[in-house]
């Protein structure tokens, strides 16, 4: 009985009757993405268990304080938070019309398609650069310059607290700049991907009634793709706040609260580059702390760009 | 994905000899009118129920047709004789199919099993990226057939079958995507009668293929229904009466009417064929 | 009397004579020009970083350099063969954990179960790692091998990487699995094949290709990573004998030469920047071209 009842031609080149055999191979298959899903498990454990004496001991007062003296085993992180996000945000500040400007770019034809492969080759480049040789051309480039011009802007708007002097090379500012840099790509190209599905009657209509091309661009096109554009924008942020070789080696490593934009300020990533070899005790755990807050930080920042970027592409598909 | 059935073969199914190839079955005798059977069968897509109850005994060694209009459930049915719905999650059926008496969801059928001794060839021509050559022999080296010799022997005569031994036996190393798109279609049904099946399932052969690949297609169909059972699905209505003896239509997951293709055609027993025959709706 | 002084002739198209406003058309030509500058713009930095890499790198450049060890704070000469090779062994590493990991879990995914929970569970965790800052790799690597040998060891840095480059193994590999078209597997199935077979001998071959130019990717990214490498692997002025020890790379020797006072350092610095960069360049570009579909 069976399948054997079912004729197959004569000779038939089977030679024999399939056998069920388990499927190894679905196996090892299976264990390895449990082992995937249990790796994140792992690093949150483990990151918040070495966290936690220090999360018992140091308590909320740890985001709120302002002191960060490991030989006095006091450890506050509120200048770094502060340095974290202003860091970012100012980052984004810069990179953003940028980085716009430049989606725009290659979504329209302003300029013949070779010119646009040649800037769309030069953010591949740069999104390529390791983070370290941003650090390094930082070093001799970029902090020359904010110390220079900053120590201009010191004395013409010094009132204004964040432009107060003196102007130190490794400082927020200058970090910031080159942070700028660095997120570009991850702007560029997600605007630039909601940029191009922006559905073509779109711009149809607009031109059928007689807008120019930037009218059409400013009214019709960027409406649309806002959503897009946001959630790439809070992509760029996430990816700056995580940021830290080019940080570390900019931004002046100091603990001390200021407002100046001109003065060293510091990240937490670039707390936890510059203090980890050499930490031990109860550092250890403030640093593991630190770290716990940085993750938090950015799987919020990023849960909610990739939720709104989903978003976006489900509301541009449904006008196709 | 597909479940695999969980019951082993048992001892006695297996031949004897191993080494030997599987013969015919023993009391098969070609020209069984109710060769495959179906029996208040049902079908359903998750809630969606596509198949309302059909009843059919399809002898073998005929072309059987199944034409309707779209989404009248000829292609669902088709595809559940060699159980390839189940690649679907959340599908279900009620009723049977039995095939020379054995039912098809008997325990004991393995489903890898019973789709190494079924052919099929798709709408869309699929062939492997692969070499012409290896595309054919692939049912055989997945089956554990590793004999030179056989799989040479397999090819030309698949290839005979198929009317494409001439045009590719120069080069058969060469990859199969590079065909044209009737020559692929042939190659598929080549490598459909590798196994040598006693059923062969064709799901719309000639819908992608331009006329004259289409008649060399229909050309090989009538061929091949010497040794061949063979169930086609179009909806092409001149293809179904060239090529079937047999015809059932469809509608809305209901089976119309099942006659011989001549009576079908010219003097159908319920309205809705002759409505379909004559073009007023589908 | 010339004829150029004909009035306009008054139809349909005219609005009274009337044409787009040279506001609008001005105003279009600065947004247009504006646009142009500022992407223009991005070729500064970029040529800035290339030309300082060609200047202060390219005098160093040299046999010299792939065969020495680094020198001494205040010292001359020397080379950064141990840190090439230092950053090549934890790339290794982190490959051997990473890529089973990563194809064999997408695998799963899209071909055998991917509408099962446990599958949801790693699309979701795969784009969540992708998120990690880099430094938290190093940070977890540093809690589970640094401390738990307690050794700051090549073997950490190589883990410390893998985690870092295994979401992009996983989505680079399910994309090429999911760029295997569904026919295939149908035939496959269609002639009783096993889904082992089918994967087996259909999908995995032909999406090999483009499983491997997300490899090569990932290497590329995990070559210039400094944080991760930081604080588990160290640095070493030494060539690499075991896996335990501290191992030089790349990334932290620019890191390190960068801050010291000594120009020569400072130019080493350059120089391993400049191999490095070109490293990561030849890695991204081969990887779009070696690895194209074969039958086309």
């Amino acid at each position: 009985m069976g399948v054997a009842s079912i004729p197959v031609g004569p000779e038939s080149p089977i030679q024999r009757e399939y056998r069920p055999r388990t499927d190894f191979f679905k196996g090892i298959c299976w264990l390895a993405s449990l082992l995937t899903v249990l790796l994140l498990v792992c690093i949150l454990l483990e990151v918040f268990s070495k966290a936690w004496p220090a999360i018992h001991r140091f308590g909320f007062g740890f985001i709120t304080g302002v002191q960060w003296s490991p030989n006095r085993e006091v450890f506050g992180v509120l200048p770094v938070l502060i340095g974290t996000g202003i860091s970012s945000l100012l980052a984004l500040l810069f990179a953003l019309p940028l980085g716009l400007a430049i989606a725009l770019f290659l979504s329209e034809d302003f300029l013949p398609a070779p010119i646009r492969q040649v800037i769309r080759f030069v953010i591949e480049l740069l999104a390529a650069i390791p983070s370290v040789v941003y650090g390094l051309w930082g070093i001799f480039v970029v902090v020359p310059l904010v110390q220079q011009y900053g120590g201009i802007l010191a004395d013409k708007l010094g009132f204004l607290p964040i432009f107060q002097g003196p102007a130190y090379g490794n400082s927020l500012l200058t970090a910031s700049i080159v942070l700028a840099l660095m997120v570009l790509p991850t702007i560029t190209a997600i605007s630039r991907s909601t940029l191009v599905t922006v559905p073509y009657a779109l711009r149809e209509g607009s031109y059928a009634l007689g807008a120019t091309r930037w009218e059409t661009i400013l009214g019709v096109i960027l409406p649309t793709a806002a959503p897009g554009i946001v959630a790439s924008s809070i992509l760029a942020f996430g990816r700056a706040m995580g940021e830290t070789m080019a940080v570390a080696m900019l931004i002046g490593n100091s603990q001390r609260l200021s407002w100046s934009f001109l003065a060293p300020s510091n990240t937490l990533s670039a707390l936890l580059a510059n203090q980890f070899a050499e930490a031990d005790g109860i550092q250890v755990n403030a640093l593991m702390y630190a770290a716990a807050l940085l993750v938090l930080m950015t799987l919020c920042v990023n849960i909610a760009g990739e939720a709104i970027l989903r978003h976006t592409q489900k509301t541009t598909a449904g006008l196709r | 994905m597909e479940t695999l059935s969980n019951e082993k073969v048992t001892e006695d199914m297996i031949p004897q000899d191993i080494t030997q190839p599987l013969p015919l079955t023993d009391d098969f005798v070609p020209g069984e009118s109710n060769f495959i059977q179906v029996q208040d069968f049902k079908f359903f897509y998750g809630k969606k129920q596509a198949l309302h109850g059909i009843n059919l005994e399809i002898p073998s060694r005929k072309v059987t047709a199944f034409i309707g209009p779209s989404g009248c459930g000829k292609s669902t049915l088709l595809r559940n004789f060699n159980r390839m719905n189940e690649l679907i999650p959340g599908v279900r059926h009620e009723g049977d199919i039995t095939i020379h008496g054995t039912s098809i969801y008997d325990p004991s059928v393995e489903i890898i099993a019973l789709r190494r001794r079924i052919g099929m060839v798709f709408q869309k021509s699929n062939p492997f990226p692969m070499s012409i050559y290896e595309n054919i022999v692939y049912p055989l080296r997945i089956a554990g057939q590793k004999n030179r010799a056989v799989l040479d022997e397999t090819v030309e005569r698949c290839l005979r079958s198929a009317a494409l031994w001439e045009e590719v036996k120069d080069r058969l190393n060469e990859s199969a995507l590079g065909l044209s798109g009737g020559q692929m279609q042939r190659l598929c049904i080549a490598r459909a009668v590798a196994s040598r099946p006693e059923i062969l399932l064709m799901d719309e052969p000639c819908s992608a293929l331009d006329p004259i690949a289409t008649a060399k297609v229909e050309e090989l169909i009538i061929e091949l229904k010497k040794d061949f059972t063979i169930l086609i699905v179009t909806h092409n209505m001149q293809q179904a009466s060239r090529v079937s003896e047999l015809t059932a239509f469809f509608y809305l997951g209901n089976l119309v009417e099942f006659d011989s293709t001549r009576k079908i055609f010219t003097n159908p027993a319920k309205k809705q064929t002759e409505e379909y025959i004559t073009g007023r709706f589908g | 009397m010339s004829k150029n002084s004909a009035p306009v002739p008054q139809n349909f198209f005219t609005t009274g004579g009337k044409q787009t406003s040279p506001l609008r058309l001005l105003r279009n030509r600065l947004l247009t020009a504006l646009c142009i500058v500022l992407s223009l713009l991005t070729l500064v930095p970029l040529l800035s970083i290339i030309i300082l890499l060609l200047r202060n790198g390219l005098p160093l450049l040299g046999a010299d350099l792939f065969t020495q060890l680094p020198p001494a704070p205040g010292q001359d000469g020397g080379g950064f063969g141990n840190a090439i090779v230092g950053t090549l062994v934890m790339v290794g590493i982190a490959l051997i954990f990473s890529v089973p990991l990563g194809i064999l879990s997408a695998v799963y995914i899209n071909e055998y179960a991917p509408t099962s929970k446990l599958a949801a569970a790693v699309r979701f965790v795969a784009k969540l790692l992708t998120g990690i800052p880099s430094i938290i790799c190093g940070v977890f690597a540093f809690a589970a091998v640094v401390m738990t040998t307690h050794q700051f060891s090549a073997l950490a840095g190589g883990v410390a990487l893998s985690i870092l480059i295994l979401p992009t193994i996983l989505l680079t590999s399910e994309q090429a699995l999911m760029g295997v078209a569904y026919a295939y597997r149908e035939a496959s199935f269609g002639v009783g094949a096993t889904p082992f077979q089918t994967i087996w001998r259909i999908v995995l071959p032909e999406a090999l290709p483009a499983m491997m130019t997300g490899v090569m990717l990932a290497v590329a990214r995990a070559s210039g990573e400094t944080a991760p490498v930081l604080f588990t692997a160290l640095f070493s002025y030494n060539w690499i004998h075991s896996l335990m020890e501290p191992t030089a790379s790349l990334s932290v020797l620019i890191y390190n030469f960068a801050s010291l006072p000594y120009s020569h350092h400072i130019s080493m610095a350059w120089a391993a920047s400049l191999v490095l960069v070109i490293l990561v360049t030849i890695v991204n570009v081969s990887a779009q071209f070696i690895f194209r579909p074969r039958h086309r």
